[in-house]
């Protein structure tokens, strides 16, 4: 009986661990090997970022990268290999898809991984384990606090200035900036930290919305409702990230950052245009 | 002090002497300087030309202590933890004892006033972002009723530190404070074969051996730079590893509604290691960003995490 229960549990072992050998590939360790973050005696940092929870998360979203949303990076020789950094993009396609592309192409990046961090909803933290496990895979919320404690000890961060009016948006206005906030451009201006602008392209159409339903929306709390698919389409995703752009100004007025939120927001519309055009087939 | 000579040594008053920290305080300070220990629980044993002395801060006779020595200094660390005494009681002792103390230090000219609080003041909250500063707000009182006098007790020193800079008044707020002797919640948590915690939360934590905290009390008296410091290593973990790595079993306690774990914990008395009021700490974090102290005072903590869990596992496997 003994024996039987220590076999089934070497059976167990084995199979976990044939799994995570799978998900955690010798290219994903790698990579992770290779980003120059600090963490703690116990792979943590202070946010909550875990390495563990990384590596396995990694795994995974490396094989939707590659084999689901068929990724095509441009551009990722732009991305400083180390140093403060604001990734920012445009926002689409409901679910944040698009920022977990976008940090799969980062933690990969041949010409030098980093850990990208996103900024997430104040109530994801009241949330059982998923707070958690967004925390250990680099999500914090968007507190700017924690921004500028990140930028300050180097650290990559994904801002979509649209935030959930870029995601929840209709598929009839499909790749039409919605307002940004300038927010972004206020932690670069302080913390002297360059912009990697990027196009995305394909994540509009892994959730097309034709509707919102805002009274539903309004009664569970959460941004919106969309009437969409039920899971993100396998849509082909192109991802352009221009040149670093460096900013100064003595910020005198609003205006004046708005006006350098402008020049992001050009830019950005330049790298989806490019985006548009590579793309042979949506699916 | 021109009615001195010059070599005589400075005379301190360290209050919580029974505590396992304040003893090392006491360890570290013995000879270099004339000691005087105080504590509300007992009156401490201590080396031969230690004068020990058992009384309640807000109590009269305190008073006869700053009579009878020419008193130079104040590390405050002796504190009701809120498992100890109802909360009347422990606000009288920390709160207006407190208030008694900074008085006193006032009248009999007291050059230096260190005062040992608590990360407790910043309050757990899911919206608390990371590496708190010196200046976040405290909001510890919103959490729950029963950490109203570490805040208050934190404000008033506060007052004192600003009105009156001639008490060189020092705040340290370290984050948990651990190792042997040490009886807060959290040790006693850990020091527990079965430990409980919250389902679906792990909140990041700081911990920091009480040896290391010792010798940031000393350090920071010793330099004498006031204001207000978090102390707290660069390291971090999520509290259930911590549980683990301490030889804990885990216990898990259903999470929502919030009022659930809070009537177990009441339920099942767990008043001393899992106390109700302290249920959103277990569940969202506090990290405190501790390198204005460490810059300032020149401090590193020599002990590392694991030191600290070390020694809760090995406690562990001593009693089995």
């Amino acid at each position: 009986m003994a024996i039987k229960d220590v076999l089934k549990g070497l059976a167990g072992f084995s199979l976990g661990e044939s799994l995570y050998r799978r998900i955690v590939t010798p290219e994903v360790e790698a990579a992770i090997e290779k980003i120059p973050k600090p963490v703690g005696s116990f792979g943590y940092d202070p946010w909550g970022y875990n390495e563990n929870a990384v590596k396995v998360s990694l795994g995974v979203t490396k094989w939707l990268y590659d084999h689901y949303f068929r990724v095509t990076a441009n551009g990722l020789e732009n991305i400083p290999p180390n140093g403060r950094l604001l990734i920012i993009g445009n926002h689409s396609g409901q679910l944040p898809m698009d920022g977990v592309l976008l940090g799969t192409a980062l933690a990969t990046n041949p010409h030098g991984p980093r850990a990208a961090r996103a900024m997430i909803e104040r109530f994801f933290p009241t949330v059982p384990y998923l707070g958690n496990l967004l925390n250990s895979i680099g999500a914090v919320i968007g507190d700017p606090l924690n921004c500028a404690k990140m930028l300050e000890s180097d650290e990559v961060i994904i801002v979509f200035p649209e935030g959930v009016r870029g995601s929840g948006k209709l598929y009839k206005d499909r790749y039409k900036l919605q307002r940004f906030g300038n927010g972004f451009m206020h932690l670069a201006l302080t913390h002297k930290t360059p912009i990697i602008p990027v196009g995305i392209v394909g994540c509009e159409e892994t959730m097309p919305a034709v509707a919102n339903i805002a009274p539903l929306a309004k009664i569970l709390g959460i941004p919106y409702v969309p009437v969409a698919p039920p899971f993100p389409l396998p849509a082909k995703v192109h991802l352009n990230f221009g040149k670093p752009m460096h900013f100064k100004c003595n910020m005198e007025s609003e205006d004046e950052v708005t006006a350098l939120v402008e020049d992001v927001k050009t830019e950005i519309r330049r790298l989806i245009a490019l985006g548009l055009e590579q793309r042979k087939e949506i699916y | 002090m021109a009615a001195r000579p010059a070599q005589a040594k400075k005379t301190i008053l360290v209050t919580g002497a029974a505590g396992s920290l304040a003893k090392r305080v006491i360890a570290r300070l013995h000879g270099r300087y004339q000691v005087i220990a105080v504590d509300f629980r007992q009156k401490v044993e201590t080396d031969a030309n230690i004068p020990s002395y058992k009384v309640d801060l807000h109590k009269r006779g305190f008073e006869d202590i700053f009579r009878n020595h020419k008193i130079d200094a104040v590390i405050h660390i002796g504190r009701f933890f809120a498992h100890e005494q109802d909360r009347q009681r422990r606000y009288n002792a920390n709160v207006l004892g407190t208030k008694k103390l900074l008085e006193l230090c006032r009248k009999y000219f007291v050059k230096q006033v260190m005062i040992h609080s608590t990360y407790y003041v910043y309050g757990a909250s899911p919206y608390n972002p990371a590496l708190l500063d010196e200046d976040a707000p405290l909001k510890a009182s919103e959490v729950t009723q029963d950490l109203v006098d570490s805040v208050e007790l934190e404000s008033l020193a506060q007052i004192y530190l600003w009105k009156y800079p001639e008490l060189n008044i020092t705040i340290l707020r370290p984050c948990n404070v651990l190792g042997p002797g040490v009886r807060n919640s959290m040790s006693l948590l850990l020091s527990r074969g079965i430990a409980p915690v919250l389902l679906g939360f792990s909140p990041m934590m700081q911990f920091l051996h009480v040896d290391d905290m010792a010798d940031a009390v000393v350090v920071a008296f010793e330099q004498n730079k006031p204001g207000i410091y978090n102390v707290a290593p660069e390291d971090w973990v999520a509290f259930q590893e911590a549980v683990t790595q301490s030889g804990c079993s885990k216990l898990p306690i259903p999470s929502i509604p919030p009022v659930l774990p809070k009537m177990w914990s009441n339920l099942l008395n767990w008043n001393a290691f899992f106390p109700p009021y302290l249920i959103n700490y277990f569940k969202y974090p506090v990290i405190i960003d501790g390198r204005l102290f460490r810059d300032t005072f020149g401090w590193k903590p020599r002990r590392s995490l694991n030191d600290i869990f070390g020694y809760y596992r090995k406690s562990k496997l001593l009693a089995a």
